[in-house]
């Protein structure tokens, strides 16, 4: 299993590779930094000390030499627009958006496959129908206009949550979250509900359609035959058996809300590292692009090895060693 | 009844004590707090609060006295700064002119900012401070503008600043200055948060502490006011604004922004990209080189109608580069009026009777509405045979593009605090060493203004030195050198409980917030 994990990682080595050098020639094709970031007043020679300040004025193939050789010591870079390393930047916004993901992945899968379950057990009665049918509004509202919604009623209206921001934070072993005080849980509640909505009525559905297959199985029949107790067919021979592709899903699903959680972020003003990608991009500050699209790709990488691993803890006919990724 | 009254008494209380606080929601991000970093407007608001400079500019753009009481030219190359005595730091240091020196020499030890502070400290080749209160600075030729450049140096406390980093800014060890608010903490991305520094030397300002909380996006920016989230908010958003001001629960202010918008045309390259006859071939010459199509485009435009549909009424038609008022404004024009028959008239005369095709280029997320702006003009130009097909582009992508003359027609916004520095950017003849015409994208060229400007730039009278930047702006707007469009509105939303005085520069200043 090490070294199986040991060669998935190598692969991912590859892949950043090659991403941090297609990142970093379109960068360079959209235009120079400085052009937007230079305050209107400066003349020529203004632009270019800026331009020389930053290297910019170097040949493409110098300045990708000067980032893989501070790559391979740790250091991706400083960022034009904020001067502070780029790396200790993501990371300073991770916990935020880490916390908010979390949170919301709870609710999803807190929510979700409960719902799922009932709906796929009683599939005729009004409640699953209700499920089914709400968790298609779920699908397919965007989640900006949710967001706004939630807002307007729960914020404005109301007057019972705050509309945006992260509110005050609680250090809990050196990471600032929010979770722990009821201020702090008051901030997160709207923007976790709204990242959540999607994730949520996604897993109701593959729920529901994992145990309405299950159900007609012949293992469910003959556990029932045998005199087991609903709940012990239910929670342990249906759901362990349907639980494998909403493992895939969640994962998949983890890394795409922690990586793209921007919009999200932008509505509510949370102090995330999806909103510092936007950021970053509206700018061109490359360091801080390349950086974060580094630290995505190896999110994403270690979530699906979770997975991977996941899988073979669930269903004893995995090896690992034969799935080759 | 007892415990009725004391609860009500506690009520009181925690009432007077939320009222010390204010809380105002930004619009755009705030990056670094090293004074002397980056030259953006949110970095520079922070910074207001923290830190003085000697000299400042009030609601209406206007020079008046900061940390120097007092400045005058003792010769045509040497300014003198009168500091204000009795000035103290945060930290209970006295402002002396040796910090002010230390100030005026930090932006060029700062070799990775991109947008340097040296712009305004490059034109001084010597200074000295012959005692502790006052500064002189020298330049190498006449130049009227250091106490206008003075007012974007801030000054920080030698002691604390000597030797600091980024980080010891953004963490606030040197976050020393001797501004109205002390710096509390920073949260990049998130909120700033100062209190009041009780020894001002100034006003005393109502709030004990004060958030500047970070939101970026329109919608969220608006909803945080409508929940209470923030007691305030700038820049508000054009259709918001109308509902707010109709709100008697809020306030809303405004005032004409130095931010005047305008098309540049390409008056310089025989065959400018993008400009072709009606069925794509390329005209036999620029037709912009001929001042009639030139006013004939500016008379294509309904000003007005622009102002009132695509600005809901938040902006003002322009006639000048600066907004009215603005040192060096030029009363005597008026805006183009709109003339649809007249602008058709001076095309045909112009050997173009049939109109001609072109790209307007405007950029999508810089000014407000700008890109509805440009359909708009794109529209108004189809009326007098012009056919003009917008590109719209984020600014990330336009600048680099319109600053390397991949356009012939293109939007641009611009804020001066003088007639003469706008022209010196915008309408001189582009002059790389001398920094004249970084931003002319239309390669307008005519010696007299340059000569006016130049004469402007060097006259230490202000009166004398007015009149000539006001005649520059005249000449050079009555050759369209650039076709005005509109001087955008700074707008602020507010508590029905609190007031604001609008100001022309856009800042949203916490110490000039008072309650009603």
């Amino acid at each position: 299993m090490i070294l199986y994990a040991f060669r998935r990682l190598l692969e991912s080595v590859v892949v950043l590779f090659a991403m941090s050098l297609v990142v970093f020639l379109s960068v360079y094709a959209i235009g120079n930094p400085v052009d937007i970031l230079v305050s209107p007043q400066a003349d020529a020679q203004e632009i270019e000390r800026a331009i020389r300040g930053l290297g910019l004025d170097r040949p493409l193939w110098e300045q990708y030499a000067v980032f893989l050789r501070q790559a391979a010591a740790g250091d991706l870079g400083h960022s034009f627009a904020f001067n502070v390393p780029a790396i200790g930047l993501i990371l300073e916004r991770m916990p935020a958006t880490l916390e908010l993901a979390g949170a919301a992945m709870l609710v999803a899968v807190g929510l979700g496959i409960p719902l799922g379950l009932w709906a796929g057990l009683r599939p005729e009665s009004a409640s699953a129908k209700a499920i089914m049918a709400g968790s298609i509004l779920g699908f397919s509202l965007p989640t900006f206009w949710v967001g706004l919604v939630l807002v307007m009623v729960f914020s404005v209206w109301l007057g019972w949550l705050p509309a945006s921001g992260r509110g005050p934070t609680t250090d809990l072993l050196g990471v600032p979250v929010s979770f722990l005080s009821r201020e702090g849980l008051r901030h997160l509640l709207l923007p976790a509900a709204t990242l959540a909505l999607f994730k949520l009525s996604l897993l109701a559905r593959l729920t529901r359609a994992g145990t309405r297959e299950a159900l007609a199985q012949d293992y469910v029949k003959f556990a029932r035959a045998k005199g087991l107790a609903t709940r012990r067919v239910v929670g342990v021979h249906v759901l362990k058996n349907i639980l494998v592709p909403i493992v895939t899903v969640i994962g998949l699903e983890l890394g795409s809300v922690i990586a793209f959680a921007i919009v999200t972020e932008t509505i509510f003003a949370w102090p995330g590292m999806g909103k510092l990608l936007i950021d970053a991009i509206g700018v061109l500050d490359r360091p801080v692009i390349v950086a974060y699209l580094l630290v995505t790709v190896t999110l994403f990488v270690l979530i699906n090895l979770v997975v991977d691993l996941a899988y073979s803890a669930l269903d004893p006919r995995v090896r690992l060693a034969e799935a080759r990724a | 009844m007892k415990r009725l009254s004391a609860a009500l008494a506690a009520f009181a209380l925690a009432v007077s004590a939320h009222a010390a606080d204010l809380r105002i929601g930004l619009a755009a991000d705030v990056t670094s707090m090293d004074p002397h970093f980056h030259n953006i407007g949110p970095n520079n608001l922070v910074a207001w609060h923290v830190f003085d400079a000697l000299t400042r500019v009030d609601e209406n753009a206007r020079l008046v006295p900061g940390l120097a009481e007092s400045w005058r030219a003792i010769d045509p190359t040497t300014w003198e700064f009168k500091l204000r005595k009795g000035v103290k730091f945060h930290d209970g240091s006295e402002l002396t002119a040796e910090d002010v020196l230390f100030s005026i020499d930090r932006p060029a030890t700062l070799d990775r900012s991109p947008g340097p502070f040296t712009t305004f400290t490059r034109p001084i080749v010597a200074k000295e401070a012959p005692d502790r209160y006052t500064v002189r600075l020298r330049t190498a030729s006449p130049y009227a503008m250091v106490p206008y450049d003075m007012n974007s140096i801030f000054i920080v406390s030698k002691k604390a600043a000597a030797g600091a980093t980024q980080a010891d800014f953004d963490s606030g060890k040197a976050m020393i200055g001797t501004g109205p608010y002390r710096f509390v903490a920073f949260r990049r991305g998130d909120r700033v948060e100062l209190a009041r520094h009780e020894g001002h030397w100034d006003a005393r300002p109502a709030w004990e502490r004060v958030t500047l909380r970070i939101l970026p996006n329109d919608p969220a920016r608006t909803a945080a006011l409508l929940a209470g989230d923030v007691d305030a908010i700038e820049s508000v958003p054009t259709a918001d604004a109308t509902r707010l001001a109709a709100n008697p629960s809020f306030r809303t202010e405004s005032k004409v922004s130095w931010r005047t918008l305008f098309l540049t045309l390409d008056q310089a390259r025989d065959s400018p990209p993008g400009v072709t006859d009606r069925s794509g071939r390329p005209l036999a010459r620029n037709p912009f080189k001929d001042p009639r199509v030139r006013l004939a485009f500016s008379k294509a435009i309904n000003r007005q109608a622009i102002v009132e549909r695509m600005m809901e009424g938040y902006a003002l038609p322009a006639s000048n580069l600066v907004a009215p008022p603005i040192f060096g404004y030029a009363q005597a024009l008026q805006p183009e009026p709109h003339d649809p028959e007249g602008a058709r008239r001076l095309l045909a005369g112009a050997g173009y009777p049939d109109g001609f095709a072109i790209v307007l280029a405007a950029p999508n997320n810089r000014y407000v509405n700008d890109e509805q702006v440009a359909q708009a003009v794109a529209q108004m130009l189809a009326r007098v045979g012009v056919a003009a097909r917008v590109e719209a582009l984020p600014a990330a992508a336009y600048f680099p593009k319109a600053r390397a003359g991949e356009f012939a027609v293109a939007m641009l916004g611009w804020g001066s605090f003088s007639a003469d520095l706008a022209l010196r950017s915008l309408a001189l003849t582009p002059d790389p060493d001398k920094g004249f015409g970084t931003w002319n994208w239309g390669r307008y060229s005519n010696p007299k203004v340059d000569q006016l400007v130049v004469q402007a730039l060097a006259t230490v009278d202000e009166g004398k030195r007015e009149a000539l930047a006001r005649e520059a702006m005249t000449v050079a707007m009555r050759e369209h050198a650039v076709i005005p469009l509109h001087h955008q509105m700074a707008t602020w939303a507010m508590r029905k409980e609190l007031a604001y005085r609008p100001r022309t520069d856009e800042y949203t200043f916490a110490f000039a917030f008072r309650p009603r």
